[in-house]
């Protein structure tokens, strides 16, 4: 990170933590007994960039600092966080938190280790060190490149934001471990009007990775996109409502394997028996095409993470093989729990909170099938191609999902654009229903951001070209259904 | 003002102070601190205590047009003079936006205008963490031993926070607000024959505690909430009458919300651009924005630019009176500023909603319906299915078939679709069962007709 901006607590910095000063910080978490304390310190610059209406309307910049300090007594968990990193400051949070276990028992001298850490996410040019115009120029290139595609096109914002989080994590089972997080972020919304009406088109991607990222999908790229699917819009027709054959185009599709399995493939859902897969491991629970995993380790991917904010590393971990349940997604305290061995899947938003099992990059592996064999088969369905968000019910899978982008597909051919529309189902139910998956398996590189119980974090999602036998779909018009 | 606003109206000013110093020609700074306390138990037993304080610090300026804003948690003196450096910096670099500028002097507020709208409540300050896990504990026992079928629980939570936050402009405005809030939810979850789970939940929230319901109530609401839908099904593909209860309906009222805000407004991503003193309702519909609620949760005496908040007559008898807008969106689209600025803790400014109420009607729920002869009523909506700048509305729902005038038996997974202009338009019939306890909220109401997609 560029000079001005320094991490308070690293070697050089104005409050430097070392390993004593960690060490005594965890013994007085631990003063009154307890199971485990850690420490999460976070330093975060971010920055973003609003191009809109022709001009660098407004440029920002947030710095944040802060220590959390957790400790855990069975299945209580004491949580406490500063801002200020002076040694009173830290000591009282750390005694806050140490407050939860009652029995005493007085922290043992912690020896703290640094365990080596892989890189998943070496950054070439880091967006926070380039000047400002050079930031403008990208979305100055989306602006002009989406205003000359079509006349229709009547309004055009482009954004960029840039994040750099430094972190330093410090168990009371000895590790002390540093992590560096970069996130990119670049979209585009465009406004297509014909006559009275009007519709939005958007694209967005990015990851954690430097302005190299432009190299392979350019602002124009992301103009481009967001245009057409704009226009594509404006020509949308009524969708139709009710039980039907649905495919999935690949990439960000995978949003549907999020809200379908992802969450209730959580250890603490399952761990607290409120999960719909509790308790099911080395069963079936999805069609025998279906591998599920959650892989950390992707190059650059958003959900990717070089160690978990527990200070665990993370692994490519099945979830589901062959339509088998294999695992769960786990954080410290869920594999204490399952007598099993962390996951990596320890994450959690910021200093201000405890962490807790969440997904990383969530993919469904390619199949066998050609992706156009795939529609081709369908005689009256729904082609998905774009999603908002989703929600799910983890006590029962039932689950919904909004497509932005959806044809219509009659007779083995994609036809008509349809107007937003909603999926619902139930994940299990949906994920027995996988009735054929293509070889084009795909990462989605688009901003998803996974929100859990107040957190939010960011996440990948991918799959392949994938075929439900049924879903329902929730347009307006009755009697579209087969 | 309290010590503690004294404190932050110190710090707003230095950054004020600074900013002007180093060539800005506006700045607006806002200061705050919150303190919070979260507890959560399950099943009994206590799963978090959480405490902790912070503040924050943000800054809007303006050299001549060009905006830039910046944030901080770092309030020592070097953090101080990096936001303030930071923010010069890049106001630099952005362009002049010609409709860019604080709002006209002569409309700021001063604080002997201020109402007190008595938003702090010291006995939620001072609630210990012990006594919090206490009332969690009693919601969730309450709930759960309100039937053997309620087998499991996600648990029961009680928070409370506070909070003081100040702003100082350059164009002479200061004052400051402190508030309370306090929060207890709980959600059990009950098991059907066939094995499959179903949860529901009910909380309670308020700015004073003694207006918060007891616990007991709370977990047996939630615990008949949960067990309703024991059984739940999906119902065939139809077009049939749809009631939203409260909570559903004050979700549809939200997204409303976002389609007169200035901001989409003059972005023409709302459907409702260019439609004021239009129909946008049926007659039986009349939404204010009042921030001058004694207690509300979205009260305020000022708006985030120092204007003196005004109630707002959004859509009086269906029809479109007014957006609500800053003085930016005001510029944009050549009205005055409705004083419906916020200003985030981030610094930066925008318009919103302050406690956004549908006025109650005067039927009751219950002879609502039974006025209903076939529909679905709605308790819950899962889902993102909205796009503003169409209104066409598609999310998944789950509640309770209705025959004849009585509940015939739940229902889930299915979704509702209508273009939210229509449904508000087939509006026929608003209870008179409305409850302040966010600051969106909507009595019951019943729309004639919509697309229900089940089998």
């Amino acid at each position: 990170m560029s000079q001005r901006y320094q991490a308070p607590f690293l070697p050089g910095g104005a409050s430097e933590i070392d390993e004593k000063v960690a060490a005594r910080l965890l013994s007085v978490a631990l003063d009154r007994g307890g199971d485990h304390a850690d420490l999460f310190f976070e330093y975060a610059v971010s920055g973003s960039y609003a191009y809109d209406e022709g001009i660098l309307k407004s440029a920002g910049r947030a710095v944040t600092l802060g220590l959390g300090v957790r400790v855990v007594v069975g299945d209580a968990t004491g949580y406490a966080y500063v801002q200020d990193l002076t040694p009173e400051a830290m000591e009282r949070a750390a005694r806050i938190a140490g407050q939860i276990a009652k029995q005493g028992g007085g922290g043992a001298e912690v020896k703290l280790h640094r365990p080596p850490v892989t890189s998943r996410y070496d950054v070439g040019t880091l967006s926070l060190d380039v000047p400002g115009p050079d930031k403008k120029a990208l979305l100055e290139r989306a602006d002009k490149a989406a205003r000359a595609m079509d006349s229709r096109i009547i309004r055009v914002d482009a954004s960029l934001s840039e994040e750099l989080r430094e972190l330093l994590i410090v168990t009371s089972d000895g590790k002390f471990i540093r992590d560096r997080q970069p996130m990119l972020r670049f979209g585009v919304r465009t406004l297509a009007q014909d006559g009275d009406e009007r519709q939005s088109g958007s694209s967005g991607g990015g990851g954690r990775s430097g302005l190299e990222y432009f190299e392979s999908r350019g602002p124009e790229w992301h103009a481009e996109e967001a245009v057409r699917q704009a226009l594509v819009m404006l020509d949308a027709r009524e969708a139709p409502a009710g039980e039907m054959e649905v495919v999935l185009a690949p990439g960000d599709s995978g949003i549907l394997l999020h809200e379908a399995v992802g969450h209730g493939l959580e250890a603490d859902f399952n761990r607290k028996g409120t999960s719909n897969y509790t308790d099911q491991i080395g069963e079936r629970v999805a069609s025998e095409l279906c591998t599920v995993v959650d892989d950390a380790t992707l190059p650059n991917s958003r959900g990717s993470i070089n160690v978990d904010d527990e200070g665990n590393e993370p692994h490519s971990a099945t979830l589901i093989e062959n339509g088998i349940l294999r695992g769960y997604m786990q954080d410290r305290h869920s594999a204490s729990h399952f007598e099993s061995a962390p996951t990596g899947n320890g994450r959690r938003e910021s200093f201000q909170c405890p962490p807790m099992p969440r997904m990383t990059n969530t993919l469904m592996m390619a199949g066998q099938d050609a992706p156009e064999d795939i529609i081709k088969s369908v005689r009256k369905g729904v082609y998905a191609r774009k999603f908002g968000g989703g929600q799910v019910d983890i006590t029962n899978g039932d689950f919904v999902f909004s497509l932005t982008e959806g044809y219509l597909i009659e007779d083995g051919k994609i036809t008509a654009p349809l107007k937003g529309v909603n999926l619902i189902g139930n994940g299990p139910d949906v994920m027995r229903k996988v009735v054929m998956l293509g070889h084009d398996m795909e990462v989605s590189d688009g901003i998803w951001t996974c929100g859990k119980d107040g957190q939010s974090v960011p996440v990948g999602v991918g799959c392949p070209t994938t075929k439900i036998s049924a879903v329902t779909v929730g347009g307006t018009q009755v009697g579209g259904g087969s | 003002m309290s010590e503690r606003l004294d404190r932050l109206t110190e710090l707003a000013s230095q950054v004020v102070d600074k900013a002007r110093a180093a060539g800005a020609d506006t700045a607006e700074a806002v200061a705050g601190d919150s303190f919070h306390l979260s507890t959560r138990v399950r099943m009994g037993d206590t799963e978090l205590v959480e405490e902790a304080g912070s503040r924050s610090l943000g800054v809007r300026v303006m050299l001549g047009q060009q905006v830039a804003v910046t944030y901080t948690s770092d309030t020592s003196a070097e953090g101080v003079n990096r936001l303030v450096e930071d923010a010069v910096d890049l106001a630099r670099l952005a362009q002049a936006d010609e409709f860019a500028g604080p709002p006209d002097p002569s409309l700021l507020s001063t604080s002997d205008q201020h109402i007190d709208l008595d938003t702090f409540d010291a006995t939620i300050s001072t609630i210990e963490a012990a006594e919090a896990l206490e009332e969690a504990r009693a919601a969730e026992a309450a709930a759960l031993g309100h039937d053997p079928r309620l087998t499991n629980s996600e648990g029961a939570g009680f928070s409370r926070v506070e909070g003081g936050r100040v702003l100082v402009t350059s164009g002479g405005f200061v004052a400051g607000s402190e508030g309370t809030y306090a929060s207890l939810s709980v959600r059990p979850i009950a098991q059907q024959e066939d094995g499959k789970r179903h949860t529901g939940s009910d909380w309670t929230a308020r700015r004073h505690r003694d207006q918060m319901r007891s616990p007991t109530e709370v977990g047996q609401e939630a615990a008949r909430r949960t067990l309703q839908k024991l059984g739940a099904q999906k119902v065939k593909t139809q077009s049939a009458p749809v009631i939203f209860e409260r909570d559903a309906a004050a979700s549809i009222l939200g997204l409303l919300g976002g389609c007169i805000m200035g901001s989409s407004i003059w972005r023409k991503s709302s459907y409702l651009a260019e439609r004021l003193e239009t129909r946008v309702a049926s007659d039986m519909v009349t939404i204010i924005d009042d921030p001058l609620i004694p207690r509300a949760p979205g009260s305020r005496a000022y708006d985030g630019e120092g204007l003196l908040a005004r109630k707002n007559v959004v859509v009086e008898d269906g029809v479109l009176k007014t957006y609500l807008l800053d003085s930016y969106c005001g510029r944009k689209l050549d009205m005055p500023s409705t004083a419906s600025a916020s200003r985030r803790s981030s610094g930066g400014v925008g318009p919103t909603t302050s406690n956004f109420i549908l006025q109650p009607g005067s039927s009751s729920f219950d002879a609502m319906v039974k006025d209903t002869k076939a529909g679905l009523m709605v308790t819950e909506m899962m889902g993102f299915g909205f796009n503003g700048v169409t209104g066409d509305f598609s999310r998944g729902a789950a509640g309770f078939w209705i025959e004849n005038g009585e509940i015939a038996f739940p229902v889930s997974e299915v979704t509702i679709s209508l273009n939210l202009n229509e449904l508000l338009q087939r509006i026929d019939c608003v209870c008179d069962d409305l409850d302040l306890r966010s600051s969106v909220v909507s009595p019951s109401f019943r729309v004639s007709e919509m697309t229900i997609a089940g089998t």
